[in-house]
């Protein structure tokens, strides 16, 4: 392997950085965007069975060949522009509404070593890449010139907004215990502590003690998605379907990758924050990425049946759940963690001689 | 030419050309959307100093919040595009001063000498793995604890006079308390009541019934 890379290194000369870029971030996006379209077939699977249907089933057998069929419906459609819209901006939305959803897989991990990027900063990349989602909705909602699209615009932005504070507070706990921005580190300060040598790793990942955490951000990871029951950006009973309704083809499919894109995003980033991503839960069986493949799964089917279960949250109570439930949460728990990690109680003992971030006074206080 | 100094060449061109359509675009909702822009290219070059945290809390904070909350407001705006044209010529000695203010400002600052730059070692370059996230935050918590305690204050003074400013109670609004709506029980809503099952009569009946009725 090894060999034949020198070889391509070679023939590319001072080009071979950018081409190896090319072709990680290549094996990366294939993968994703295929398995983008199965989720479409696994959501409607799910939730045909879960309301006591069958779901599709004609196009191949048990309807697999149905992704495709609809890639190729959207594709051959015309991308109609309204009269009056803000033309270019029109076409930059669905451009603007994928382009961070996929930029933001360049520093997942999958496995030890294995990310496209593994940066120091990489929560911190997150946030921001992720704080950019919400542009695509807002410019195509006002570029469509349509009431109903601008209102799902203005949802979006209130909502994604209000929400990505409570989203902050529970990274900032993830940071504060694994002292550490860099993402392989986070997942890697998982696999430490006494249930860990017992064999029992499950119970010495982030979910325990930042419990609370774990649940404020999987809910809030639903509400940056706009997925149910938060989707009224979308809202087709109030507002057709907010700020896409003006959208056809392709356009229109580009909103819809971009948002499967973002439920496996949060759903990995919920893994690989709260659940140790690739390590294993128990001591016999080995780490791997079939691990955190699992986990993202469980997570994305925990997305289908609650878009199954719950009906849409009324816009106000959205709000409220945002401002007055949540971020209080996480802001008292920020405090709880800090001085937890500053008491003798503290589970977090380190012994690194302070090189991943803690400060030394800190140190003598944690013992 | 070194690729640091290329990208560096590509991204300040975008920073500029945004930054110039900023104040020449007539809608306010472009011109906005291109002071995203420059923000996002402010970033890479910052990045380019290798000021990650610097960087990324620009595209966080101002073009993940603060650009959303403005486009929110000048998207609403109906705006008369020939009205906010008028005031051009009564603005402009001002704003020409201001300009030059600026421009003088910057000449000081690039020109470097009055600041005694060339007498400053060039900073030593650090490693790739070097954190200055990490390094930023022990010297905010630590040597200067105090200030940013003081300028978090600040910032929330501002933030509790602004809400208290802007705050005020429309007496027409039909407002219900979020609390009683979330703690009302379904018992109080609807009564489940018991009733015998009704059955369907078969369907032979109905059609001789039905016959008989034509018939009388």
């Amino acid at each position: 392997m090894g060999e034949i890379l020198r070889i391509f290194e070679d023939f590319f000369g001072p080009l071979w950085p950018v081409v190896w870029s090319l072709v990680k971030i290549v094996a990366l996006l294939a993968p994703l965007m295929v398995c983008v379209a199965y989720l479409t077939w696994v959501e409607r699977k799910v939730i045909g069975a879960m309301q006591l249907r069958v779901g599709p089933n004609r196009v191949g057998p048990l309807g697999l060949l149905q992704p495709i069929a609809d890639a190729l419906k959207l594709l051959f459609k015309e991308v109609i522009v309204p009269s009056g819209s803000s033309k270019g901006l029109y076409v930059l939305g669905p451009i603007l509404a994928i382009a961070p959803s996929l930029a933001a897989w360049a520093v997942i991990p999958f496995d030890e070593g294995m990310a496209v990027a593994n940066i120091n900063a990489g929560l911190l990349y997150l946030l921001a890449i992720t704080s950019m989602e919400i542009y695509g909705v807002i410019i195509s909602g006002w570029a469509s010139n349509s009431k109903y699209a601008f209102l799902g615009a203005m949802r979006a932005a209130a909502q994604m907004v209000s929400y990505e504070v409570a989203l902050g507070f529970a990274l900032i706990c993830v940071l504060l215990i694994s002292s550490s921005l860099n993402l392989s580190e986070i997942v890697a300060s998982q696999g430490q502590g006494r249930f860990h040598d017992m064999g029992l790793g499950f119970l010495s990942w982030n979910w325990l003690p930042l419990l609370p955490m774990f649940v404020v951000y999987l809910i809030s990871g639903l509400a940056e998605t706009n997925r149910a029951p938060f989707d009224v950006v979308e809202g087709e009973a109030e507002i057709v379907a907010g700020h896409m309704v003006e959208f056809s083809g392709m356009a229109f499919a580009l909103f819809f990758l971009a948002e499967y894109a973002n439920m496996i995003l949060v759903s990995v980033m919920t893994a690989l924050l709260f659940l140790g991503g690739w390590l294993s839960p128990v001591g016999f069986l080995p780490d791997g990425f079939h691990w955190l493949a699992l986990k993202t799964a469980f997570f994305l089917f925990v997305f289908l049946w609650v878009r199954a279960t719950f009906p849409r949250f009324r816009y106000d109570q959205i709000m409220r759940l945002g401002w007055k439930v949540f971020v209080p949460i996480t802001l008292v728990w920020v405090v709880v963690v800090a001085v937890w990690m500053m008491s003798p109680l503290s589970i977090w003992n380190r012994d690194d001689g302070g090189t991943k971030g803690v400060p030394a006074a800190g140190l003598e206080i944690g013992g | 030419m070194e690729f640091k100094t290329c990208v560096f060449y590509f991204l300040s061109t975008i920073l500029v050309l945004a930054a110039l359509r900023v104040v020449t675009a007539r809608n306010p909702v472009h011109a906005a959307l291109y002071l995203v822009l420059a923000f996002f290219n402010a970033g890479g070059i910052w990045l380019l100093l290798s000021a990650e945290f610097l960087a990324v809390v620009l595209v966080m904070v101002y073009i993940g919040a603060v650009m959303v909350l403005f486009l929110f407001v000048v998207m609403m705006l109906d705006i008369d595009f020939k009205k906010l044209r008028e005031g051009f010529w009564r603005y402009l000695p001002m704003g020409a001063t201001v300009g030059g203010l600026l421009a003088v400002e910057m000449a000081l600052v690039l020109g470097g000498r009055y600041f005694g730059l060339d007498a400053m070692p060039e900073p030593a370059a650090k490693a790739a793995d070097y954190s200055n996230t990490q390094e930023l935050g022990r010297v905010l918590y630590t040597e200067y604890a105090y200030p940013f305690e003081l300028a978090a204050f600040v910032l929330l003074i501002a933030m509790v006079a602004a809400v208290s400013l802007t705050l005020r109670r429309r007496r027409a609004s039909k407002y219900i308390a979020p609390e009683v709506q979330v703690a009302a029980r379904h018992e109080e809503r609807m009564t489940l009541v018991k009733m015998a099952a009704e059955k369907k009569k078969p369907a032979g009946d109905e059609a001789a019934e039905a016959g008989a009725g034509g018939g009388r």
